[in-house]
């Protein structure tokens, strides 16, 4: 039944058997099937989110009776387009639970996929630039502690010692301190989406590109099929994880979200040798610095003020950012600019993720991880495939559902991370 | 840099000079509204990919809040107005066709 062809194991052995033979024998790591009439699961999105629900769907639960439809190609939406951060320093409980299990998932998801995720612990600082940055960090740190996610108030002198690049005393914004969780770090974005893919095709599930859904059938309040433009695909249930479009396949379903999509932007620079082996994230000021393994200084910025689709961000945002940055990092005043792009991103007003179950029968949504929805992916596939399979949510998803908006239950991580993270 | 030209002190302000106020045109539901109402008016958006309409505020010139008309999928501008209006004025409408003559207004004129 599954024309799948299963992409072998990954291992030592695997390269020093292909070393003896020219590389000859790795077969391709996720098939390209025709898609079929039906399943009793679409995902629709294969970017991480989507991927990982898909795959937690059929590890957890055993449904692999599924299709993971993407409109382009796999990973490259915001999936390829993030700055890769991984954190779980978060104020509100509900959040620390899903972000904190989605790290857990980080730390041995290169094992669990077969597939080396390149997932590097690094740690992860942010900066207190103001007064009322230490006392919010602080607040956070006693919350983390809480929580049981590790994470501690460092000073300013031992920051100069974790990040030797920095300039402590900048004249605008004066490093006071930061919020230090040593389990943080990155991984490749690339990687995550490929092993994902990998390990779903493995299971036999379908993952089909350049199929654009097109509109959603639904009867008597169910949801019944997707028309794509490969053709009309018949569904038990619907899973929409498509972050900047969710409003658009939700208006398909007939209804609306409380989200706004924008453009967030990033750029890399040429590539140095390694001069900092932490993540440094500058709320105050919208920067977001590590440096990758090729040694590019990877920057991340804010996000645009105004609704957006064109991946592409207003310039002035760029060059607040690195105008900022460069005060703290003066190093790289010298650095020149390879890249700028930028990706388009589902803002709720809490700035918190919606999992949640829709007015449609089957149709269940996985959005609104506005810009942070990197370093959640493995979490929030995790809760999803949960929600999905069972109908309803698990104590991971169960805080994010839509109805927060009409009860006023707010998860409020838009105070106790500034707009981005 | 988005440029939008503030329809009352007629100054062609750049993005870093203005203020977003989301989505325009949105119905205040009273006391009286229902709970979904009320939270449809506080919280589901359009979030149109294509013709949006939208408030400015011209935050560092003349502190007036206005309303545009923008294409969210490709950054075109069509027009700002007035913010005491229930629809968008005939000669937006008018701009917006001219570049995209299938687009169909999603209002009624006789409707208050």
């Amino acid at each position: 039944m599954h024309e799948a062809p299963r992409s072998g194991r990954y291992s030592v052995f695997a390269i020093a058997r292909e070393a003896l033979r020219q590389h000859g024998g790795w077969s391709r790591a996720w098939a390209s099937p025709e898609p079929r009439d039906r399943y009793k699961v679409i995902v629709v999105g294969a970017g991480g989110h989507g991927l990982a629900t898909a795959y937690y769907l059929g590890k957890n639960f055993g449904i692999t009776n599924v299709a993971v439809i993407e409109k382009g190609w796999l990973g490259g939406g915001n999936t390829g387009r993030n700055t890769t951060i991984i954190r779980s320093n978060y104020l509100q409980d509900p959040s620390a639970a899903i972000y904190d299990k989605s790290l857990k998932l980080y730390e041995t998801l290169s094992q669990d996929l077969n597939y080396n995720v390149m997932f590097s612990p690094r740690g992860l600082i942010m900066l207190a630039q103001t007064e009322h940055e230490i006392r919010g960090y602080k607040r956070t740190v006693y919350a983390n502690n809480l929580q049981g996610v590790a994470t501690e108030w460092v000073e300013p002198q031992r920051l100069k010692e974790l990040v030797p690049i920095i300039s402590l005393d900048g004249p605008r914004y004066p490093v006071l301190g930061g919020l230090y969780q040593k389990r943080g770090g990155t991984a490749r974005h690339d990687a995550v989406a490929w092993g994902y893919a990998r390990a779903c095709s493995d299971m036999g599930m379908h993952i089909i590109q350049n199929c654009e859904v097109t509109g959603i059938e639904t009867d008597g309040g169910q949801v019944r099929a997707v028309n794509t433009s490969r053709g009309r695909i018949g569904c038990d249930k619907l899973a929409i994880v498509v972050a900047g479009h969710s409003s658009q396949l939700a208006e398909m379903a007939g209804f609306r979200l409380p989200i706004e999509s924008v453009a967030l932007q990033a750029l890399v620079s040429e590539p140095i040798k390694p001069c900092m082996d932490v993540v440094v994230m500058a709320n105050t000021v919208h920067g977001y610095l590590s440096q990758s393994d090729k040694g590019e200084m990877v920057i991340g910025g804010g996000t645009d003020s105004f609704n957006n689709f064109t991946q592409r961000g207003s310039w002035h945002h760029v060059e607040e950012t690195v105008r900022a940055l460069i005060e703290t990092f003066p190093m790289l005043s010298r650095l020149k600019m390879l890249r700028q792009w930028g990706g388009i991103v589902d803002m709720t007003g809490d700035r918190s993720p919606i999992l949640s179950a829709t007015p449609v029968g089957g149709i269940f949504v996985n959005c609104g991880w506005g810009t942070g929805g990197f370093k959640a992916i493995p979490g929030s596939g995790w809760a999803m495939a949960e929600l999905v399979a069972k109908g309803t949510p698990g104590p991971l998803a169960a805080a994010f559902g839509l109805n927060r908006f009409r009860e006023g239950r707010f998860i409020d991580e838009s105070v106790a991370a500034g707009v981005a993270h | 840099m988005l440029t939008l030209t503030c329809p009352y002190c007629g100054i062609a302000a750049e993005e870093a000079e203005l203020h977003p106020g989301g989505e325009a045109h949105l119905q205040r539901i009273g006391p009286s509204g229902t709970d979904e109402e009320f939270e449809a008016y506080l919280f589901a958006r359009k979030n149109a990919k294509g013709i949006h309409f939208e408030r400015w505020r011209h935050a560092y010139g003349c502190g007036k809040w206005f309303l545009a008309a923008r294409c969210t999928a490709t950054l075109q501008v069509f027009g700002t107005y007035e913010a005491q209006t229930k629809h968008p004025p005939a000669e937006i409408v008018e701009a917006i066709r001219k570049s995209r003559p299938d687009w169909q207004p999603d209002w009624t004129s006789a409707a208050e």
